[in-house]
């Protein structure tokens, strides 16, 4: 009986430390909701969470592949959300050049700044630090200069629609309630909980250790709620953003290529142990290349969004972004010494970093303060991280 | 009854595991030169961090009596306060600072609040005349020889008024001459009342310096041999250091050697990966055939790591020479993946530094080296890794609940079972293991044999690079014996002994 108790409660504990950073959100959500007295969870509101955070989890899933190689970080983001937005202003703007050109234009000099940077980290091995440190100088400087410190506004509608628009279909969104994000929501439910209950299926069949049913419906039924809670929400205001949809097709690609691919294998092993990996026959300094030309190239895309959503280009965004994205793989679990870290642990640090931003302004907590906040946050997620490695460390010996 | 300046009782230390000195007694008499000899892992290098207070008080049992009082070290400085310091085989200076602040280092002049520079460098000076090193103090580390630093560390070791100096192989890494120079200082010391402990597997140098000569084997003291009481020549040592029985440690086997040579190595030369100046491997040539075992003997330092991977891909060194052949046919191989592809694995004496992932699971690093064997375009079959693993994980009796467990999580033959299994899955024809029981217990290093036996029968050709000699001679066909970067003997298992082993080290140590 005793056995059993303690059994459920090693189980218990095990969830416990592998979902903290789940259950942190939800607690600090929760006490959000709260002491706004709901307005944290009014449609709109959740609304903008999405619409805030989108640049926060693209750049902080290409600084996750950063931090993988070996808790290298690129301090350059927010200089080339900068640098791109002037650059696609000016462009788009300025001299009128067709919106799709202009986009594959910035997202080429995204690419073009990861191959400097990637270059003298990877080939020449300056410490990505300071590779990443003089860019963030180089960059910022050569976007203002480009802006000649004035702000760039008035992109084209079309352009902005791409990434601010609201996903509208006449027949079912007429009304004061968009069924297309009910519906979506649905269709998203459908698709996981087939997946996965196929999946558990198959590694049953083949005779692989399948998750307990316990667990698994568990998690189908927690993740199915928020979703749909999350589309409900959605559709009580403007319905989806295209944005949402961005983000879902970039967390899908990357989830896939850091869990299915060799090369998202590779980013593993290095931060894992270097040496070893080259021993393995892994050309280690690709690896720390393209790591550096993904990060900026998703970078490139930051800046569009961004540049969308404040409608201009100036010279002061991207500002602090690279903390933002470097913060939230911290909070997502991503371990301070590469190596370890998930795409979709990243997204929940992102989201806390979101909900943190977004329900310390509801609230009216001076915007002073709310640097403090997110600074010990960041600092205790990392604490934990270690310590928590430590203790393992030790139960081990 | 001679004055003694140390005497160590009945010493035990453990490691989990490994019981590392097992009741060791040992007693240094004031002003002489003591030494230790004895092979790599025996247990001299534990003996004197115990001394030193590397292990404090408490972490081993027995007692340390200096200077008449028992001792409680419970760290260095501890120690050095008492007059004993020890002089590592791995210099401990810092690069980029000067002489004398490094001989200061940690005991500066003045406060520590105000630095008196200008007698921190006269006394450098003064240490420096003593010590016959021709420098001046402000000179940087970097910019000195190996053997002048190494007279740097004994004048720092001067400069905290030493009266028991201690050398872990302080001559392994010099020249004859340099070597002299040293000697002859230790000599001059003694004159001054310095009471010396010098660890060595130099023969003919210990002959020269020493007095008495305590020789450990596997963590026990053998003997003590005076040598002004009776003659001692350097085959009375060798008896000595190696004379242990040879009991059923090996499984049985039998030659599948085949004529056919697939890996031919002529004249390879490599030099040191830092410091381009230092020749590590020197003019090698080196046959291997199909099904053969082949050892390389020899103590550590000795080039056989550098010289296995430099075969492999270049993976270590710098402006290596000399042609490769596999199969019979000259090829180059640039970097590891062409070695992987020419059929070589090299299986590291460093398994967690150089060999696996120890954060992730046993799938992992099962198909890390070969992650095309179990992916389609670069898109990884999770469920084909997974049963692959397995398969790898049985054969080789790997102990762990599933591939999923964490290989940091597993015991060091666990780990080793891995880190074969790995290299296994990539299916080379030549398998180079370096030291490929190191730090595993005895049971596991059989199995290990038995997978060695397998995979010569199955056709493929082993290296196997070893410092245990008994192992070199249960498990390979032939064996080389490399000393000092050079090939300096080669020997057919049957006619091989220790002894002719160890002799044949030793014989280029005291020719060069």
């Amino acid at each position: 009986m005793s056995s059993n108790k303690t059994a459920v409660w090693e189980r218990a504990k095990a969830f416990l430390l592998k979902n903290t950073m789940v259950i942190a959100l939800g607690l600090v959500y929760l006490f959000f909701v709260i002491r706004s007295e709901g307005r944290m969870f009014l449609p709109q509101n959740i609304n903008n969470l999405i619409m805030q955070n989108s640049y926060v989890v693209i750049l902080a899933v290409g600084m996750l592949l950063c931090i993988l190689t070996g808790g290298n970080i690129d301090l350059s983001v927010g200089a080339t959300v900068c640098l791109v937005g002037a650059i696609a202003g000016v462009l788009m703007v300025n001299l009128g050049w067709n919106i799709y050109l202009v986009m594959i234009i910035c997202l080429l000099c995204g690419v073009l700044i990861g191959v400097w940077q990637g270059f003298w980290i990877a080939y020449v091995r300056i410490p990505p630090f300071i590779v990443t440190l003089a860019g963030m100088l180089l960059f910022r400087g050569l976007a203002q200069s480009i802006l000649g410190g004035l702000t760039i506004s008035g992109f084209s509608e079309d352009y902005l629609a791409i990434f601010n628009n609201y996903v509208f279909i006449p027949a079912l969104d007429s009304g004061a309630i968009k069924y297309s994000s009910i519906i979506f929501g649905v269709v998203c439910c459908v698709i996981y909980i087939v997946a996965t209950i196929w999946g558990n299926l198959n590694k049953k069949r083949k005779g692989y250790t399948a998750e307990k049913p316990a667990s698994l419906y568990a998690k189908i039924v927690m993740l199915c709620t928020i979703v749909m809670l999350l589309m409900y929400k959605l559709s009580l205001y403007k319905g989806i953003p295209y944005i949402l949809l961005w983000l879902i097709g970039i967390v899908a690609v990357y989830t896939y290529i850091t869990a299915k691919t060799t090369f998202g294998r590779h980013f593993y092993a290095l931060g894992g142990n270097e040496k070893a990996t080259k021993l393995s026959g892994i050309n280690t300094n690709r690896i720390y290349f393209s790591a550096y030309v993904n990060v900026s190239f998703l970078s490139a895309l930051a800046a569009l969004v961004v540049a969308a959503r404040f409608t201009s280009a100036n010279p002061a965004a991207g500002t602090n972004y690279e903390l933002d994205a470097i913060g939230s793989c911290f909070i997502g679990g991503a371990s301070a010494y590469g190596g370890i870290g998930k795409v979709s642990g990243v997204v929940v640090g992102a989201v806390l970093m979101g909900v943190l931003n977004l329900g310390m302004n509801i609230i009216g907590v001076d915007s002073n303060f709310q640097k403090v906040v997110k600074g010990l946050v960041l600092l205790i997620a990392v604490i934990f991280d270690v310590v928590s490695k430590r203790r393992a460390v030790k139960s081990i010996a | 009854m001679s004055d003694h300046i140390l005497e160590m009782r009945h010493i035990t230390k453990e490691f989990p595991g490994v019981k590392a000195l097992d009741d060791v007694s040992l007693e240094v008499r004031r002003g002489e030169i003591h030494a230790l000899v004895g092979e790599n892992g025996a247990g001299k290098s534990t003996l004197m961090n115990v001394l030193s207070g590397i292990y404090p008080f408490g972490s081993y049992t027995g007692e340390i009596v200096y200077d008449g009082t028992v001792c409680h070290f419970q760290k260095i400085r501890d120690s050095e306060k008492s007059g004993i310091v020890i002089i590592h085989q791995e210099l401990a200076l810092v690069p980029y600072l000067s002489i004398a602040e490094n001989m200061f280092l940690g005991n500066e002049r003045g406060s520590a609040m105000n630095i008196d520079w200008n007698e921190t460098y006269a006394k450098a000076d003064e240490l420096l005349a003593v010590v016959g090193l021709q420098e001046s103090s402000h000179t940087l580390i970097k910019d000195i020889g190996i053997g002048k630093q190494q007279l740097v560390e004994i004048a720092k070791a001067l400069s905290k008024n030493v009266k028991l100096l201690i050398l872990d192989e302080p001559t392994a890494s010099l020249n004859e001459s340099d070597s002299m120079k040293l000697l002859n200082l230790l000599k001059e010391f003694k004159k001054k009342g310095v009471t010396s402990i010098i660890i060595s597997h130099k023969l003919n140098e210990i002959a020269y310096v020493a007095d008495q000569i305590t020789i450990i084997r596997d963590g026990a003291v053998i003997e003590t041999l005076d040598m002004a009481e009776q003659a001692v020549d350097e085959a009375r040592i060798i008896r000595g250091m190696v004379g242990r029985e040879l009991t059923n440690r090996f499984p049985k086997r039998e030659s599948h050697v085949q004529d056919e040579v697939v890996l031919e190595v002529e004249h390879w030369s490599v030099q040191h990966a830092l410091y381009s100046d230092r020749t590590v491997v020197d003019d090698v040539s080196f046959k291997l055939k199909k099904g053969e075992v082949v050892g390389i003997a020899g103590l550590m330092g000795a080039g056989r790591t550098e010289f296995a991977m430099s075969i492999f891909g270049k993976s270590y060194g710098n402006n290596i020479r000399g042609t490769l052949k596999i199969h019979g046919k000259e090829v180059v191989l640039s970097n590891e993946q062409a070695a992987i592809k020419h059929g070589l694995a090299y299986v590291t004496e460093d398994r967690k530094g150089n060999g696996l992932i120890l954060s992730n699971p046993i799938r992992v690093n099962t198909t890390l080296a070969r992650l095309d064997k179990v992916s389609r375009r670069h898109v990884i079959d999770l469920d084909l890794e997974h049963k692959q693993a397995v398969v790898m994980k049985e054969k080789l009796g790997v102990k762990s609940p599933s591939v999923e467990q964490n290989v940091g999580n597993l015991s060091g033959g666990n780990q080793q079972k891995v880190l074969l299994a790995k290299w296994m899955f990539a299916e080379p024809d030549i398998m180079i293991l370096d030291e490929p029981t190191r730090g595993i217990d005895v049971g596991a290093k059989y199995e290990i044999y038995c997978i060695i036996n397998d995979l010569v029968a199955a056709g493929k050709s082993v290296v196997m690079i070893s410092s245990e000699m008994p192992e070199v001679l249960g498990m390979c066909d032939r064996i080389y014996v490399m000393s000092q970067g050079k090939i300096v003997g080669e020997m057919d298992a049957n006619s091989a002994t220790q002894e002719r082993i160890m002799s044949s080290i030793l014989s280029v140590n005291k020719g060069a």
